[in-house]
């Protein structure tokens, strides 16, 4: 019974994988955040089916955990591309040419922020600042940020990735 | 002897290629057969000269920047290693004027420690003023931090010592420590310096808190745009607690604090402190409504302190120094220094530390040598997103609490964004109303829906439809929001956008008076 496959509940199913993620986080409902980032890391995303579930192991409302998956900005239900690029958009990437990055962007992977490219291995989104303010303009690109990107960099990061 | 080499971890520096670069130098060295060991130091905070290398000889540090990977076979046959001349040397990196002229009193160690060495951090004082701590009673140590004047680092300017004071003097049977590292305000990265570049100088800070208050928990909550600080908060930690500085017992005292790190989730609105608070208990980002203030009930309703990251970070330095030392530098009500960071379209950006009252033009012009595109600096936007605008013309102003806001602006958590003559102001007025629109948290209208309407009013008045009405609008709307808003996300809005309007009208369609001049 070790494992999260061979995890089984009481109707003989396979175990939710958000459950054992509760568990690591001793089913603590302050832990909420960081329980949906591990389940995010873990599966690609936040799937709905885990909702209750977590509502349940965490003693909360399945409205009070929709509520906290809807609320922030980071946890998304439908699966993302293979990679996530996010343009800084904020003031100091801005005055270093952001928005021209983000529309050079857009053009070059046919894409709007937002979308998945048509190969759906790129997902292209905005983001507010990733700290690298004297370095702009700054992208991050799946957990590794990328600063003094212009649209040759741009162009090769995308390269590099496929 | 081997030789040692720093390459900085930042993610500054590992954002333009500083990991490829060490990569580089350790097989060069080894295809040399030289015994090199390479130490990945905090950043010194220079970052157009980032990756920033930096090699030990007699004399001192010598630096090379911005080496790039394929800079490395041309630096070792230049016996860089040996601190001798290539184009890209700077020479002895602590006589460079723009380290030479700075006040660094809480990035002292900057540039100059492994970060996760405990070691190192107590060989350049760390943990001084925690022993100190160790020996005095909560009392005497928030009398400490009420002498030395330091003000809250993460915008609002509050008396740190005051704040302490309250949770000490508060009776629960748990009381909490909270440190706000959600440093949403673009322009700022001196937070993310400190977890990535200094992490125990954060504990020490937040360990010395919890001693003051009678806090035994506590929190960093890390925004999610950090993966960096938030491994490297996480294993300093360990490494803290297993060194006995925290956890049970610190010092083998019956004194004890345990830390935990939570992350963020991408939104601006959980670095008000209540709603970070809500973020913490595991739910939306709502703002709360204060009273009751967070010092008498916080975290799950408990007395708790709550500081930004640069508020932690400073105490240290005034337990071990003395509350004086710290005081004496600053002017009028703002004491100490504070870390400012040059952002955007300048030059030499990065970490200056200075004593407040340095003026904004030494902070852009000296330090940061203008603009980065070689342009004039138009406008700056101080303080964060929420911070107004300035115009060049008020470059001599100093960096103080009380005359920033007597000029309608605000100093914030020390951020500072240059911009060319090239930016849209009107663009920029938008994006705030924008920002605010995205971000709000949706307790109050004026926030939640007067933001979507500035933006549609901005968009009016640059159309020049109806001028002079939308004008109206446009600071009735804002008006609204001030006064509206529960909190400073709807509340100061309005200040990068009037501040856009006042000082750069032309960029709204206004008729230039050059113009006007020449038609009369
Ligand atoms: C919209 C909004 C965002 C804020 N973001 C931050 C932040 O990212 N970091 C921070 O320390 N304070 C932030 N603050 C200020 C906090 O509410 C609070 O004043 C601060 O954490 C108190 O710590 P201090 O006294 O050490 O400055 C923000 C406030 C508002 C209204
Ligand atoms: S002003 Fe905006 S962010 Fe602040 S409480 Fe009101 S709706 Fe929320």
């Amino acid at each position: 019974m070790s494992g999260k496959a061979t995890l089984l509940d009481f109707t003989g199913k396979t175990a939710d994988p958000a459950l054992a993620i509760c568990q690591k986080h001793g089913n603590r409902s302050d832990a909420l955040l960081e329980i949906l980032h591990d389940l995010q890391h873990e599966q690609g995303h936040v799937p709905e089916a885990s909702l209750p579930v977590i509502a349940k192991a965490l003693n909360l409302s399945r409205a009070e955990v929709y509520g906290v998956a809807t609320f922030y900005h980071d946890f998304h239900f439908k699966p993302k591309a293979a990679h996530v690029i996010k343009i800084c958009r904020a003031e100091a990437c801005q005055s270093m040419g952001a928005r021209e990055l983000q529309a050079m962007a857009e053009k070059f992977l046919k894409v709007k922020l937002g979308e998945t490219t048509a190969d759906r291995q790129i997902t292209l989104e905005a983001t507010y600042c990733l700290g690298l303010c004297a370095s702009s303009p700054a992208i991050m690109v799946d957990e590794r940020p990328v600063a003094r990107v212009d649209a040759k960099t741009f162009k090769a990061i995308v390269a590099g990735l496929k | 002897m081997s030789m040692k080499i720093f390459i900085p971890r930042d993610s500054a520096a590992t954002a333009v290629g500083a990991d490829e670069v060490a990569r580089a130098i350790a097989q060069e060295a080894a295809a040399q057969k030289l015994s090199v060991q390479i130490i990945r130091n905090s950043s010194r905070g220079m970052f157009w000269l980032e990756p920033f290398v930096e090699v030990e000889t007699p004399q001192g540090r010598v630096g090379y920047g911005p080496v790039s990977e394929k800079d490395v076979k041309a630096l070792f046959k230049a016996r860089f290693h040996e601190g001798k001349p290539h184009k890209l040397s700077v020479g002895l990196v602590e006589e460079l004027p723009y380290l030479k002229n700075q006040e660094r009193l809480t990035f002292a160690r900057a540039g100059l420690t492994d970060p996760l060495s405990i070691d190192d951090y107590r060989a350049h004082g760390g943990y001084e003023g925690l022993a100190k701590a160790l020996t005095l009673a909560g009392s005497a140590i928030v009398t400490e931090v009420t002498d030395s004047g330091l003000r809250g680092r993460g915008g609002a300017g509050f008396p740190t010592g005051l704040k302490w004071k309250t949770v000490h003097d508060a009776r629960a049977d748990q009381k909490y420590v909270c440190c706000n590292a959600d440093e949403g305000d673009s322009g700022t990265f001196a937070d993310r310096m400190v977890m990535e570049g200094d992490p125990f100088m954060l504990i020490e800070g937040m360990t010395i808190a919890a001693l003051a208050s009678g806090a035994t928990k506590g929190f960093v909550y890390i925004r999610s745009e950090y993966p960096a600080a938030i491994a490297t908060m996480k294993q300093a930690i360990i490494i803290a607690e297993a060194a006995g500085f925290l956890g049970q017992n610190i010092q083998g005292t019956d004194r004890s604090f345990r830390l935990e790190v939570r992350r963020g989730a991408g939104a601006y609105i959980c670095g008000e402190e209540t709603a970070m608070l809500e973020s913490l208990e595991g739910k939306r980002g709502m703002v709360r409504a204060k009273p009751p203030i967070p010092a008498l009930q916080g975290l799950f309703g408990k007395p708790t302190v709550i500081n930004n990251v640069l508020s932690f970070a400073a105490v240290p330095f005034i337990l071990a120094k003395g509350a004086a030392t710290y005081k004496n530098y600053g002017m009028g009500r703002s004491h100490g220094t504070l870390p400012f960071q040059l952002a955007g379209n300048i030059k030499r950006g990065g970490l200056v530390e200075k004593a407040f009252g340095v003026t904004l033009g030494e902070l852009v012009n000296d330090f940061g040598g203008g603009t980065a595109s070689g342009k004039k600096v138009r406008a700056m936007q101080i303080g964060g997103p929420l911070g107004a605008y300035v115009p060049a013309a008020q470059l001599g102003m100093p960096m103080d609490y009380e005359t920033f806001a007597a000029n309608g602006a605000m100093v914030g958590h020390g951020g500072i964004v240059v911009f060319d003559s090239n930016v849209d102001m009107a663009a920029q007025a938008r994006f705030a109303m924008e920002f605010c629109a995205i971000e709000s948290c949706g307790k109050c209208t004026p926030c939640r829906i007067g933001s979507t309407r500035g933006m549609e009013v901005i968009d009016r008045i640059t159309a020049n439809e109806e001028r002079e009405a939308n004008l109206t609008l446009l600071e009735d709307l804002c008006q609204t929001m001030t006064d509206g808003s529960l909190c400073a996300m709807g509340g100061l809005t309005p200040m990068p956008v009037m501040s856009a309007l006042k000082h750069f009208p032309e960029d709204f369609g206004a008729k230039k008076p050059r113009m006007k001049m020449a038609a009369e």
